[in-house]
């Protein structure tokens, strides 16, 4: 589907360029290498979980954060009513920066609960300048992403905990 | 060369002596006199991190804006645009806001704001609004103490030099507007020369509405062709009469300067807007043609519309028995204030060294006993010592306006001898007097012209700044005093520059306006019609030669960022809707030949604003305000083809 909407694009192309509409393509920028890419392709062959393993590939399961979500049982069983509140809050508050299918201005969400405890992922909704100041894997997500803080939504408890539950249907 | 140095060295050894001898004296006279003694310091010093402990509305004068300002500190927190175009924040210039300057004369730019006043509950600052007035084409305007913005402006019919304005009772039943300059009502065409007696004044009682504070005017008495300069409200016992001080009895209309001061008394207008009520509701007064424009802005569309009304409301003073008097006041009065009790109404003629003091109970008491002396155009004049209560020989010249302390004092201005005397009601005696710098205005105490002042602090507002400050040109912003009047005498602690003209201004305390002063607005609660709530909802739309932009904002990225297929010949409206939902995180937006101003969009917000490109090329917009470590970032582009091309409408971001 992608792949033919990208053909109809390039055909529009052809047929603006052929009514007049300039499209130049002299130029596709400049490539000035660093050892940068290098650099990334050996830390991806280190499999322990290290400093070095960035920050939105470790897993910290066992980090609970720092903010006002010290403890929280998930139930088993998967509540659609607050899985359907929480898509549409994360739809109003989050998606600017955060797409389901890719990595964007911040991580993506999907398969997020693999990674990081139900407690620091509240806690990093409901007070990401705190996290960002006193959570070392918050800390380093931040460098990882450029340096574009995480807004402060003014999200309540209930609706974090609401996103929560839809982010526990992003396998 | 020897010598010449020895020379040198003594002439700078005497100098040294001499300079060190003239500091000691200086330093001792300062610490008496000056403001810049340690303990004045410290009563203003509001250290770093630390809050004020008073809020003060200043108006800007002719800068058409309200200024906020910390006391005691004198520091300036904002600049609140109500009649003034103001490309800082896009006020007046974005689409949502161009309907608040609308009038009966099309768009005016502009106004002369003079008088805040804040909204009262039993005589008491309740601190939900403060209103202000337009002097120039007459308007009142009410500003939101949640938002520090402009929700409504109405403009008043009839009147011209909307002065005695925007005075209110005090449950906030009316905000009133008098007219300074007396006009045809209806206006039309006629010889100047014919004033007398054809000329009126129109003094308008606009209703409140107590949720939301809508205005609407309910009815404007038609009085005779003087200048109404100020007014003020009856409180407590007087509650249920205006006051309003005149000038120009004389019904002059040149060289005012010499003909509107020949009559040795004015008057003050005492009007029983009560009584008027009552005729009203049984059936009086004569709904008349006008035209005059009423804006109110939609916090939750954040849009505000302009309705023109073509009607309004008028009474016949002289054909209600009891509802209006004049009091003789001496001098062509200026200030007509009221003191916390609402027992006395001062009057201050502005060419007399004395103030004159009118009694309510006297009034009524003269009334009952029909004291009369004689009528105005079949408005009854009371006797003058029938209704006086008392003079206060302040030995000052040229008082103006009177504010009030919870103790019984009041505070007077005087323009010409340039000071404050404090003086006691009820015994008129003078207790201290201080010098201003210089001409002073008005003056201002928190809460000093209701039921419960707060007196700690004075501001005095001054005319003249002379050499106050570091010169700045011809032009310099005009100079405003602090003086604790905590004790007996009043001490200068502070001066201050302040912004535009402050005429009045309006202070109340930290506490009550503070916890409640919104944050952000909500994003599930904006119901503006081009809202980009999300980036799905970001999106291009054209019909015809409009293009709507639905763009969103969040640290930091546009939503769309590249946009193709606008055309020369095109108008473009960006509508920006900021998702941020956390505090003092607003953006902007500016795009690069734009013949208005960025715009400022608030957390929740959403503003448009209108680009009408001229050349084809790729030309980028960027956010205005710099909000996050990556601001640098927050650009875009925007390519445009020349008219007629078939470039194909699309946009995008991250792609």
């Amino acid at each position: 589907m992608k792949k033919i909407s990208h053909i109809i694009l390039l055909l529009f192309g052809l047929l603006l360029m052929a009514c007049g509409g300039k499209e130049e393509k002299k130029k596709e920028g400049f490539e000035y290498a660093t050892p940068q890419t290098e650099k990334k392709e050996v830390l991806k062959e280190q499999a322990t979980q290290s400093d070095e393993v960035p920050a939105s590939q470790r897993i910290t399961l066992d980090e609970k954060g720092v903010g006002p979500i010290e403890n929280i049982t998930l139930d088993p069983a998967i509540d659609q009513a607050m899985v359907d509140r929480g898509a549409a809050l994360f739809k109003t508050n989050c998606t600017a920066c955060h797409k389901v299918e890719r990595r964007f201005i911040g991580p993506s969400p999907k398969g997020i609960m693999k990674r990081r405890s139900p407690e620091w992922i509240m806690n990093m909704i409901l007070d990401p300048q705190l996290m960002v100041e006193q959570d070392r894997c918050a800390k380093d997500l931040l460098v990882e992403f450029n340096g574009a803080a995480m807004a402060n939504q003014n999200i309540t408890e209930e609706q974090a905990r609401d996103i929560l539950e839809y982010f526990r249907t992003l396998e | 060369m020897q010598f010449k140095n020895f020379n040198r060295l003594a002439f700078l050894g005497v100098f040294s002596l001499l300079l060190f001898s003239g500091c000691g004296n200086q330093g001792s006279k300062e610490g008496a006199n000056g403001a810049l003694n340690s303990s004045a310091a410290e009563k203003v010093y509001v250290a770093p991190g630390e809050k004020d402990d008073y809020y003060a509305f200043l108006s800007g004068g002719y800068s058409g804006n309200l200024t906020v300002y910390g006391l005691p500190s004198g520091r300036m927190f904002k600049e609140i645009p109500v009649f003034s175009q103001f490309p800082t924040s896009g006020y007046g210039y974005s689409e949502e806001t161009k309907p608040l300057l609308n009038t009966s004369h099309g768009f005016i730019p502009w106004d002369d704001l003079h008088h805040p006043d804040i909204s009262q509950t039993n005589g008491e600052l309740d601190g939900r609004w403060v209103f202000v007035n337009g002097n120039n084409t007459p308007r009142i305007a009410r500003v939101s103490l949640a938002t520090f913005e402009t929700e409504e402006i109405i403009e008043i019919p009839n009147s011209a030099g909307n002065h005695s304005s925007s005075f209110i009772t005090e449950n906030t039943e009316y905000v009133v507007a008098g007219t300074r300059f007396s006009v045809p009502v209806p206006q039309r065409d006629m010889p100047i020369n014919e004033y007398k007696g054809n000329f009126k004044g129109a003094l308008t009682f606009i209703g409140v509405e107590p949720e939301h504070g809508h205005m609407e005017i309910k009815f404007q008495v038609i009085m005779p062709g003087f200048n109404y300069d100020l007014s003020h409200p009856g409180r407590g016992k007087s509650h249920g009469w205006f006051f309003f001080s005149t000038y120009n009895t004389e019904e002059a209309s040149s060289l005012l300067e010499v003909n509107a001061s020949q009559n040795d008394k004015d008057f003050i207008a005492a009007i029983n807007w009560k009584k008027i009520e009552e005729y009203i509701a049984n059936g009086g007064g004569k709904m008349v043609p006008a035209e005059y424009a009423h804006n109110v802005y939609d916090e939750s569309t954040h849009m505000a519309t302009s309705t023109m009304i073509d009607e309004v409301l008028t009474v016949d003073p002289t054909e209600i028995p009891g509802a209006v008097y004049l009091l003789p006041t001496p001098k062509s009065p200026h200030g007509c204030d009221v003191d916390p009790s609402g027992q006395y109404i001062i009057g201050s003629g502005k060419l007399s060294a004395d103030i004159t003091v009118h009694s309510f109970d006297k009034m009524i008491a003269a009334i009952e006993n029909e004291k009369f002396d004689g009528d105005a155009y079949g408005i009854p004049i009371l006797n003058f010592e029938e209704v006086l209560a008392g003079t206060v020989k302040s030995g000052g010249l040229g008082p103006l306006h009177t504010e009030f302390d919870s103790d019984g004092n009041a505070y007077t201005t005087f323009f010409i001898s340039s000071e404050v005397v404090k003086w006691k009601l009820g015994s008129w005696e003078v207790v201290d007097r201080k010098p201003t710098f210089y001409s002073v205005g008005h003056l201002m105490i928190p809460g000093g012209n209701s039921r419960k002042p707060f007196g700690n602090y004075l501001v005095a507002m001054n005319k003249i700044t002379k050499d106050r400050y570091l010169p700045t040109g011809p032009e310099m912003e005009h100079s405003a005093q602090i003086y604790d009047i905590s004790g007996e005498k009043m001490e200068l602690i502070y001066d201050f520059p302040t912004h535009g003209e402050p005429h009045y201004a309006a202070g109340c305390p930290a506490e009550l306006l503070a916890p409640k002063s919104r944050k952000i607005y909500r994003l599930d609660e904006n119901k503006h019609p081009y809202a980009a709530i999300g980036p799905e909802g970001a999106k291009v739309e054209r019909n015809g030669k409009e293009v709507h932009v639905y763009m969103s904002t969040i640290r930091s990225h546009f939503t769309p960022d590249n946009i193709e297929g606008i055309k020369v010949g095109d108008k473009v409206y960006f509508h920006i809707t900021n998702l941020e939902q956390d505090f003092d995180v607003p953006h902007g937006f500016s795009m690069i030949g734009q013949n208005t101003s960025e715009i400022l969009v608030m957390p929740g917000q959403t503003k448009t604003t209108v680009w009408e490109p001229k050349k084809p090329g790729v030309w980028p917009f960027y956010c205005t305000d710099f909000c996050s470590a990556l601001h640098q970032e927050m650009q875009g582009y925007v390519r445009v083809s020349p008219a007629g091309s078939k470039v194909e409408l699309k946009w995008s971001v991250g792609e």
